[in-house]
């Protein structure tokens, strides 16, 4: 059994674990933070993906106590209150979810891709990138979709942010 | 997974001491060996975590000599500037590692260490001609990849960087499992002082090998058309139910022409 | 329409919780004092328990039971059944062999339960899963349907001789026969159509409850079909009586059919719930989902199709092998027949049509329904035979096609079904100008000189959905009736709850279904709310598959709505001093048509529940029931065109387009319809291209993860080009078809069509992975 110290979603939490128990066990049982799921064994369908210290990875390949003293964010802190992050707008708008299962790993994994490509995407781009995350209700063209139009919500949004700042 | 006790070792010499505990094991990315724990296939007693030693971090560039980190993470190689100007094929093969999150978590230590006989790095390193640099010594690459998951580490040899100089040129093509997203076949060709040099993954019987026919017919003129006629031979390739040896040979050959293509571009 | 009522592109209402991580999946259902349990399951295809010893694994720390299949048999739990009555054309009935839910004397494949272990983690329950020690005495396997009918081949259950389960045939033999032996051209094949496992994202769970004080059952499980579930653990399988029994199937992470049959494991938790006195949950990891989950296809079929010498279809043979698995799953005799051969017609006039069909047991998972379920396969036959007849007979596979249409209806087809409407010509065009077909020959062209090789193929398939017409179903052997029930509650202050014997688990019920409220009484759709997957709530319903829900259940909440606006009607009526003809609803008012009088909607409501002033003899409240059996299938047809460019130096597959022309009847919410559409179509490209079972000799499934099993991802896949055009069912009251299986049904022959076009060779097996087509063009070349 180890100490587990982290921050998630801006929130400093604490458990005792045994050293085996996986991240995405620890956020989900420990803390109730259901949204992360698992849908593989392998690390293959992404459906486990949150943010450690402002990186995407998959929370079933990495222990809670690997993860101690990291900031984390799952899809239950994505949102800024009750206004949706512009990522989750664009799932949303786009119909770029079904069952669900899949989508906080989707989210998680789009919001990173965004913020690795300031200059925007491109759909062979997002295509590749979503090497890591298994959908098997959309055929995937609609969380392209949802990805590309966050991706120009967000570059927008932060034009009009400098423009402010300046 | 079966129970395990977790040690975050604090400098390579402690992971050393660590490492004496039982049936321990190093941990870095964990991207292999935490899958093969869950499914119990891999057991250690302990885990020694090194993956957040600055002293293996990052990637240094000293004119033509580039040493990484053994704990640099595949996303951190793929996207070095200074890497990218003196060896692109090497940040371009990282970002062929599995997917963003698992180049995230993945590092370039754990992955030699394993020595997959489908992991892209072996590829890289046998054709770059590198040094593998351990706590104790450092090794050729050409004798550090001993065969499926073996390698030249002693008990308590801990990989710390490799080291290698940039050729002139270099490229690496991959052919995917379509399902797993491994190689089927890499492979990764150099032009060096040296001469040519190019190296095979995800298709040997005995992992990782460097191909005598790709390197002799690249000796003479290192460009693509060297290599129309090349014959590989499918003796001593894997075959499973996603290639079989015939199937492998023939990408080597393409796969080895599309290398020297781009690495000539 | 409004914006938010049919035919709008309604975002959905459910999304919110999904995107923000509420969703409540039954791993997310965590109840007091409950415990985690593993199964032990079978290593080998085939072989006798000879000792099941649990001694070591009760020990051991953190173990609540270790509980086997004899203990089940001691407290009285049945054998898993199949639901639908095949006779064989001898008139002897399907050979149904036992099925327990925990394996007693024999295991039959790999991954069939033998013990349960229920402990405080599943850490410690996996760790005295092994520890659970079982003396196999291994039999040979056989895993191929071929091979199983064979004589000498194993025998798998006492009850089926040869493996055989039935012998079926449907159609008119001798005039088949007639029409090949006249014919001017016969094409033959043999067709295969690969086996697959569905893989929805969720894995299978259960979390079993009982509960002591009540002597009641509690069931959260990840199913299609909640009340179906229940009535099948309560009528055969003798866990509990239907009142002391709650099945609830919560947010479900995608079923396509995988979810529908009543599995081992549910109710085995239930009943270890009792023995154990704690609450039981279980979660399959991936590979135990690629082991147990029923899989899905696994045809072998030798096909003739005769032409006369107009190139008219004159007659279709079809004899069919199908492998169901070591068991019968609850709808697996289906499948392979009424599911199957009713759609051997295609989109064609066949005067003639003769299918033979038989299900054989194999050392394999259980096979049943999958997207599609029967469909697919017809479908596969018929077009991969109508391109192979268009190249022999030296015509363009779009003319051969039209030259056959069915264009009159209703048309009633050889093989049972009556088709209602369709306009196949249309859907045809559609695709083909969407495709820009005609500028093919110059893009073949253009990749010629790039060394790559071009293909074109399509595929125009029918289905027949909106599952089903009970007292047809009853005739042919169906165990349950395949109506939906609806009710509407309005709320006193005029919001309404919609309950539903559909089950959503992906397809956005909570959405379209509001949508028809909203339509019909002109209340915002966020005052609307759809209850469903819950037996406490909705009193009974048949679930959500074969495209159902909206032909089915849709039809079954206006029927519904129907009663509430005529009450509503007559309360208001009678509120305003009017006539009940001349009262109108609309934007959430109760009008007197023509005049200016009239109430808000939630007056209305508000009247019926205060009951001060009602129409005279009239009940109290505002809340309707209805039952909904529909009067024939629906018929959704279409047509998609796929092309695709082959490297031939790896054989690796780009699909460059991919077109569909659908013919869904109307539609509600054109969003959701692309959708379907759009995963639809991603499992047909995953079958042709990507997906395939694969046993060895001796039973071990190779492909058990993802790392063996190829899931189509976002980069195998292009953007796809679908549009509709459709004509109305003429069958429900809204003139709806179902949308949800058509892409998986109509891909799979559009991509192996363009692919075998690219390579010019007559057949490729599926999954046409670089491999085989890297063979295949070698091969080729020799």
């Amino acid at each position: 059994m180890s100490d587990v110290s982290l921050t998630v979603n801006g929130r400093r939490v604490s458990g005792n674990a045994e050293d085996r128990t996986l991240l995405v066990h620890f956020l989900r049982e420990h803390l109730g933070l259901t949204g992360t799921h698992v849908g593989c064994d392998t690390s293959q369908c992404g459906a486990c993906v949150v943010h450690v210290d402002g990186r995407a990875v998959k929370s079933c390949s990495m222990l809670a106590v690997q993860a101690s003293g990291s900031t984390v964010v799952t899809i239950e802190g994505l949102a800024d209150g009750a206004e949706l992050h512009p990522v989750q707008a664009a799932f949303k708008e786009h119909h770029g979810l079904q069952c669900g299962f899949c989508t906080p790993g989707m989210i998680m994994t789009a919001t990173d891709m965004i913020a690795r490509h300031p200059q925007g995407l491109d759909e062979a781009t997002v295509r590749a990138e979503l090497e890591g995350n298994i959908c098997r209700c959309t055929g995937y063209h609609n969380i392209v979709k949802a990805i590309l139009a966050a991706s120009e919500t967000m570059a927008k949004g932060a034009k009009g942010k400098a423009k402010q700042a300046a | 997974m079966y129970s395990v006790n977790y040690h975050r070792a604090s400098s390579v010499a402690d992971a050393a001491r660590q490492l004496k505990n039982g049936d321990a094991k190093l941990l870095s990315g964990g991207m292999t060996l935490i899958p093969a724990m869950k499914t119990r296939l891999a057991s250690p007693s302990d885990l020694v975590d090194v993956s957040r030693l600055k002293e293996l971090q990052g990637v240094k560039v000293s004119g033509k000599t580039v040493t990484i980190g053994a704990a640099t993470t595949h996303y951190d190689v793929s996207t070095d500037e200074k890497l990218k100007k003196v060896c692109p094929a090497l940040a371009h093969m990282a970002s062929l590692i599995g997917d963003p999150a698992v180049r995230h978590r993945g590092t370039i230590g754990g992955s030699i260490a394993n020595n997959d006989p489908a992991a892209d790095y072996p590829a890289a390193l046998l054709a770059l001609g590198a040094t593998i640099v351990t706590n104790k010594r450092e090794i050729a690459a050409d004798k550090f990849f001993k065969g499926l998951f073996e390698t030249a580490l002693k008990e308590g040899e801990i990989v710390t960087a490799v080291s290698f100089t940039a050729p002139a040129k270099a490229a690496y093509q991959k052919f995917r499992n379509p399902a797993s997203r491994y190689a089927i076949v890499g492979v990764f060709v150099t032009k060096g002082k040296d001469g040519a040099r190019a190296a095979v993954t995800g298709a040997g019987e005995d992992g990782v090998f460097r191909s005598k026919e790709i390197e002799a017919a690249l000796a003479k003129n290192f460009d693509a058309a060297a290599l129309g006629g090349l014959k590989v031979p499918a003796k001593g390739l894997m075959s499973d139910i996603h290639a079989s040896a015939d199937y492998r040979a023939n990408l080597i050959a393409v796969m080895a022409k599309r290398a020297v293509a781009a690495a000539n571009a | 329409m409004g914006i938010e009522g049919v035919g709008a592109r309604v975002a959905r209402k459910e999304d919110k919780r999904f995107i923000t991580g509420g969703g409540r999946y039954v791993d997310d259902m965590v109840v007091p004092g409950m415990k985690h349990a593993v199964f032990v399951r079978s290593p080998h295809a085939h072989a006798h328990i000879k000792k099941i010893d649990v001694k070591k694994a009760q020990a051991m720390p953190g173990v609540v039971g270790v509980l086997t299949g004899k203990e089940l048999k001691a407290d009285g739990i049945g054998n898993l059944i199949c639901g639908w009555m095949i006779h064989s054309k001898d008139g002897t009935p399907m050979k149904m062999g036992a099925w327990s839910p925990l394996a007693v004397d024999k295991v039959r494949y790999v991954g069939d339960a033998v013990v349960i272990v229920v402990a405080d983690t599943k850490g410690q329950a996996r760790d005295a899963a092994e520890a659970v020690e079982i003396t196999y005495k291994e039999l040979k396997a056989v895993v191929d349907a071929t091979k199983a009918i064979q004589s000498g081949a194993p025998q798998i259950h006492a009850e089926a001789e040869n493996n055989l389960i039935f012998d079926w045939e449907l159609g008119d033999g001798k005039a088949t026969d007639a029409a090949i032996k006249s014919a001017a051209h016969v094409t033959r094949m043999k067709i295969v159509n690969n086996r697959l496992v569905p893989n929805a994202m969720e894995p299978r769970a259960a979390l079993g409850h009982y509960d002591k004080a009540e002597d009641h059952y509690t069931c959260w499980t990840t199913s299609q079909n909640p009340h179906v579930a229940r009535l099948v653990m309560s009528a055969f399988y003798n866990v509990a009586p239907e009142n002391k029994l709650r099945v609830i199937a919560p947010d479900v992470g995608g079923g396509f059919g995988s979810k529908i049959y009543i599995y081992p494991e549910e109710i085995v938790c239930l009943w270890a719930s009792k023995k154990t006195g704690v609450p039981v949950k279980w979660v399959a990891d991936r590979t135990e989902s690629f082991l147990s989950d029923a899989h899905g296809r696994d045809h072998v079929s030798t096909v003739e199709m005769a032409f006369d010498k107009d190139n008219r279809i004159t007659g279709l043979k079809v004899d069919t092998i199908a492998n169901l698995g070591a068991y019968m799953s609850l709808f697996s005799s289906c499948v392979p027949t009424y599911l199957y051969a009713t759609l051997l017609s295609g989109q064609y006039n066949i005067p003639a049509i003769h299918a033979n069909v038989r299900t054989v047991y194999t050392n394999t998972a259980p096979v049943d329904a999958y997207r599609g379920a029967g469909r697919p396969e017809a479908t596969y036959v018929l077009e991969r035979m109508m391109e192979t007849a268009a190249r022999e007979l030296g015509v363009s596979p779009a003319e051969l096609r039209r030259r056959n249409f069915i264009t009159s209806f209703p048309h009633q087809t050889p093989v049972i079904m009556a088709y209602d409407a369709g306009d196949y010509n249309a859907s045809l065009d559609a695709a083909m100008k969407a495709a820009d077909y005609a500028g093919f020959t110059k893009r073949r062209a253009d990749a010629a000189k790039q060394g790559k090789l071009r293909g074109i193929g399509m595929s125009c398939y029918i289905e027949a959905c909106g599952l089903a017409p009970s007292s047809a179903v009853g005739s042919l052997g169906a165990g349950v009736g395949l109506w939906e029930s609806a009710e509407v509650r309005v709320n006193a202050v005029g919001t309404i709850e919609v309950l539903t014997g559909s089950h959503s688990h992906g397809q956005g019920h909570e959405t379209t279904f509001a949508q028809l409220v909203t339509q019909r009484f002109g209340v915002p759709i966020d005052s609307v709310s759809i209850v469903h997957g819950d037996t406490d709530k909705v009193q009974m319903g048949m679930g959500t598959y074969g495209s159902r829900s909206g032909a089915v259940g849709m039809s079954a909440i206006v029927k519904a709505l129907d009663k509430v606006e005529a009450k509503a009607k007559k309360i208001a009526a009678h509120l305003l001093e009017a006539d009940e003809g001349d009262i109108v609803i609309e934007n959430g008012e109760v009008k007197v048509a023509g005049t200016d009088k009239s109430l808000p909607w939630f007056q209305v409501a508000l009247a019926s529940y205060t009951a001060h002033n009602l129409p005279a003899g009239m009940e109290p409240g505002l809340k309707e029931t209805a039952f909904y059996d529909p009067s024939n299938f629906t018929f959704p047809a279409g047509c998609y065109i796929c092309e695709v460019e082959i490297d031939p130096e790896t054989g690796t597959t780009e699909i460059i387009q991919f077109v569909a022309a659908d013919d869904f009847g109307n539609i509600i919410n054109p969003m959701i319809v692309e959708g379907q559409v759009h995963g639809g179509i991603a499992q047909g490209v995953g079958q042709a291209l990507l997906e395939g079972a694969h046993y060895d000799s001796s039973g071990q499934l190779l492909t058990a993860s993802y790392m063996d099993y190829t899931m189509p991802r976002a980069g195998d896949l292009p953007s796809f080009k679908v549009s509709t055009s459709n004509t109305p069912c003429p069958g429900n009251p809204l003139g709806v078809k179902g949308c949800g299986e058509a892409g998986a049904i109509g891909s799979p022959p559009a991509v192996i069509n363009a692919i075998t076009d690219a390579l010019g060779v007559v057949d490729i097996a599926m999954p046409a992975s670089p491999a085989t087509v890297w063979a295949t063009i070698r091969a080729t070349k020799h």
